[in-house]
C-alpha cells in the first residue's frame, strides 16, 4: 500500500532522513520505533508533505504522491494523528470531527468506504459526546487523543499515520488506544504508528522498523522484538 | 447624566467603524498572516468611491453602500491573486511593503485628481434629521451606523459559527498546516477572505462618507488607532477586534469628554500599552503556541 523508497530529508543544512525506504502493506499495522530525535515524526511529516525539504520516492498504491499537495495526499487517504493531538482551541469537539470531508469509496468493490459514521464514533468514543459542543482546548490530554483518532477514523483514511499516540497517556487509556486500533484494522484499516513503549508496539504491531540517525537500521518482527526487549529498551534508553 | 449619555452613544459610533475596520484586518490577519497596512487606504476608496459616484454619476448612498464594498472586495481578490498571494512565500516584510506601498500610491492617486481639501457628502434624505432617545436627540444617521454596524458583525459572527465556511475559516485561522493535512485546501479560501475583509473596509468607508471629512488621507488617520483596537483585542482574534473596536470608541469619547486634551490624544495607546504589560497576547488572544 504504502512504499518508501531513498527518503531524505533536510532542515536547513542538516540533514535528518538519510535515504530511508520501507514498506506497509493493505491491513498491516507497522511501527517506526527509534530514540528521540531519530526522524520518526519527520518520516510522518514527509508523508503527508508537510515538510518542505525532502527528497525520494514516496508511493500511495502505486502512485507516486511525493509532489501532491497536503490536502490532496490528505484525500487519497491519509489520515495524520499529529504528536501534539492536533486539538484547535477555538473548534468545538463535533465541530472538529466534522471537520475533514469524508472521504468516499475508491472504487465500486469498495462499497460503503471507511469512513465510520458520527453514531458509530460516539459509540466508540462515549466521552467525546458527551463532550462534543465544548472546546477542545477544556479536554484532557487522553480525551485529545481519542479525538485526534476519531477525527481521522470518520473521515475514512485508509493510511493512519500516528504519532505516538500513546505518549502521555494512562495504562487505561494505552489500552483503549491499542482496542480502536485494532479495532480499525479489523475494517480493513492500514496504520504506521511512530512508538516509543516497546509492548504497546508488539501488542498491536505486525512489524517494525528501527529507526536511528535518520535511516532505517533494522526490520523487525514481534518475535525479534520480544526476544532483544532488554537490548532495544537499552538502546532506545527508556 | 444626559451628557455622559450622549458621549457614550458618540463613543459607539466611532467604535462602530474602529469594529468594522479591525474585523477586517482580523480575518486577513487570521487567514494570510498578513498585516494590511492599506485597510486605510481601501476604507478611503469606499468613502471616495460613494463621493465620486454621486457627484459624477448621480448614484446613491445605497446603491453606494451596496456597489463599493462589492467593487473593493473583487478589487482586493484581484490584488491577493496577483500580488500578496506570490508575496507570501517569502519573508512577511515583503507583504508589509508592499500593502505599505499601496497605500501611499492609493492616496497619492485620489490626492491628484481630487486634491486633499474634504468633499462633501450630503446625508442620505431618509437618514437626515435626529431621533428623540428619550433623554435626547440623537441624529438618525448616527443611529443608522450604529444599528448597521452591530448587524454587520453579527452577521459575520453567525456566519463564522454556524457555518461550513465559518469552521473551515477558524480552523484554518488557528493551525493552517493541520487543517490541509485534513484534507482541506486552505489556499482556496486565502483569496475570498482578503477580498471579504477589504469590501468590509470599503463598506466602512461609504458608512463614513456623510459624517466624516472625505479626503485622500482620512484612512491614514484613523488606521493607527484601528491598529491599536487589533492589538487590544488579540491578534487574529475576530471576537476582541470587535470587542476592543466599540471599547476603545468608548475610551475615545469618555476621553475627549473628560480628560485634559493631552490624556484624551494619547488615551487609546495608554491603554494599548497597559493591556500589552497585563495580556501580552492581548484582550481575547491566545498566546501562539511555539511552532
Amino acid at each position: 500500500m504504502l512504499r518508501v523508497e531513498n527518503l531524505s530529508a533536510w532542515y536547513g543544512e542538516a540533514r535528518v532522513l538519510r535515504d530511508v525506504a520501507l514498506r506497509v502493506d493493505a491491513g498491516e499495522v507497522v511501527t517506526l520505533v527509534g530514540r528521540n530525535g531519530a526522524g520518526k515524526t519527520t518520516v510522518l511529516r514527509c508523508l503527508m508533505g508537510l515538510h518542505a525539504g525532502q527528497r525520494g520516492t514516496v508511493e500511495l498504491d502505486g502512485r507516486d504522491i511525493g509532489r501532491l499537495p497536503t490536502h490532496r495526499r490528505a484525500r487519497l487517504g491519509l489520515g495524520w494523528v499529529p504528536d501534539d493531538r492536533g486539538s484547535y482551541a477555538s473548534l468545538s469537539v463535533a465541530e472538529q470531527l466534522t471537520l475533514p470531508p469524508v472521504l468516499r469509496p475508491r472504487s465500486s468493490a469498495e462499497r460503503t468506504g471507511l469512513a465510520w459514521s458520527l453514531e458509530r464514533v460516539f459509540e466508540a468514543f462515549p466521552v467525546l459526546y458527551q463532550r462534543r459542543s465544548v472546546p477542545a482546548s477544556t479536554l484532557s490530554g487522553g480525551e485529545q487523543q481519542m479525538l485526534a483518532l476519531a477525527r481521522v477514523l470518520r473521515m475514512g483514511a485508509r493510511l493512519l499515520l500516528c504519532d505516538e499516540p500513546t505518549e502521555g497517556l494512562s495504562p487505561l487509556l494505552v489500552t483503549q488506544v491499542g482496542d480502536i486500533l485494532r479495532q480499525a484494522k479489523r475494517h480493513g484499516v492500514t496504520v504506521l504508528l511512530v512508538e516509543q513503549n516497546l509492548r504497546f508496539a508488539t501488542e498491536v504491531a505486525d512489524r517494525h522498523y528501527l529507526l536511528a540517525q535518520g535511516a532505517v537500521a533494522e526490520a523487525l518482527d514481534n518475535s525479534a522484538v520480544r526476544s532483544r526487549e532488554r537490548e532495544l529498551l537499552a538502546y532506545l534508553g527508556i | 447624566m444626559t451628557g455622559f449619555l450622549q458621549n457614550t452613544f458618540n463613543g459607539l459610533v466611532s467604535g462602530a467603524f474602529y469594529a468594522l475596520l479591525a474585523l477586517g484586518l482580523a480575518v486577513i490577519f487570521g487567514m494570510l498572516r498578513v498585516v494590511n497596512f492599506a485597510h486605510g487606504a481601501f476604507y478611503m476608496l469606499g468613502a471616495f468611491g460613494a463621493y465620486v459616484l454621486l457627484a459624477e454619476a448621480g448614484v446613491s448612498f445605497w446603491w453606494a453602500l451596496l456597489l463599493m464594498p462589492i467593487g473593493l472586495a473583487l478589487f482586493g481578490m484581484l490584488l491577493e491573486r496577483a500580488v500578496v498571494h506570490r508575496l507570501g512565500r517569502l519573508d512577511p516584510l515583503y507583504n508589509f511593503l508592499f500593502t505599505f506601498g499601496l497605500t501611499l500610491i492609493l492616496q497619492d492617486v485620489v490626492k491628484s485628481r481630487y486634491g486633499v481639501q474634504s468633499s462633501p457628502y450630503a446625508t442620505p434624505a431618509e437618514l437626515s434629521g435626529s431621533v428623540d432617545l428619550g433623554l435626547f436627540d440623537f441624529p438618525t444617521y448616527r443611529v443608522f451606523i450604529l444599528v448597521f454596524a452591530v448587524a454587520v458583525c453579527a452577521l459575520v459572527w453567525w456566519l463564522l459559527s454556524h457555518t461550513r465556511v465559518g469552521v473551515v475559516v477558524r480552523a484554518a485561522t488557528e493551525r493552517p498546516e493541520l487543517t490541509r493535512a485534513f484534507g482541506i485546501d486552505v489556499g482556496r479560501w486565502v483569496t475570498p477572505v482578503f477580498g471579504f475583509g477589504v469590501g468590509l473596509a470599503g463598506l466602512a468607508g461609504v458608512l463614513a462618507a456623510p459624517m466624516r471629512a472625505v479626503n485622500p488621507l482620512m484612512g491614514a488617520d484613523l488606521i493607527i488607532v484601528v491598529f491599536a483596537v487589533v492589538v487590544i483585542g488579540g491578534l487574529g482574534s475576530i471576537f476582541g477586534s470587535v470587542a476592543a473596536g466599540f471599547g476603545i470608541g468608548l475610551v475615545q469619547s469618555w476621553g475627549e469628554a473628560y480628560a485634559p486634551p493631552i490624556v484624551a490624544q494619547t488615551l487609546v495607546f495608554i491603554v494599548m500599552a497597559a493591556v500589552l504589560l497585563l495580556r501580552p497576547a492581548g484582550l481575547f488572544g491566545r498566546e501562539e503556541s511555539a511552532a
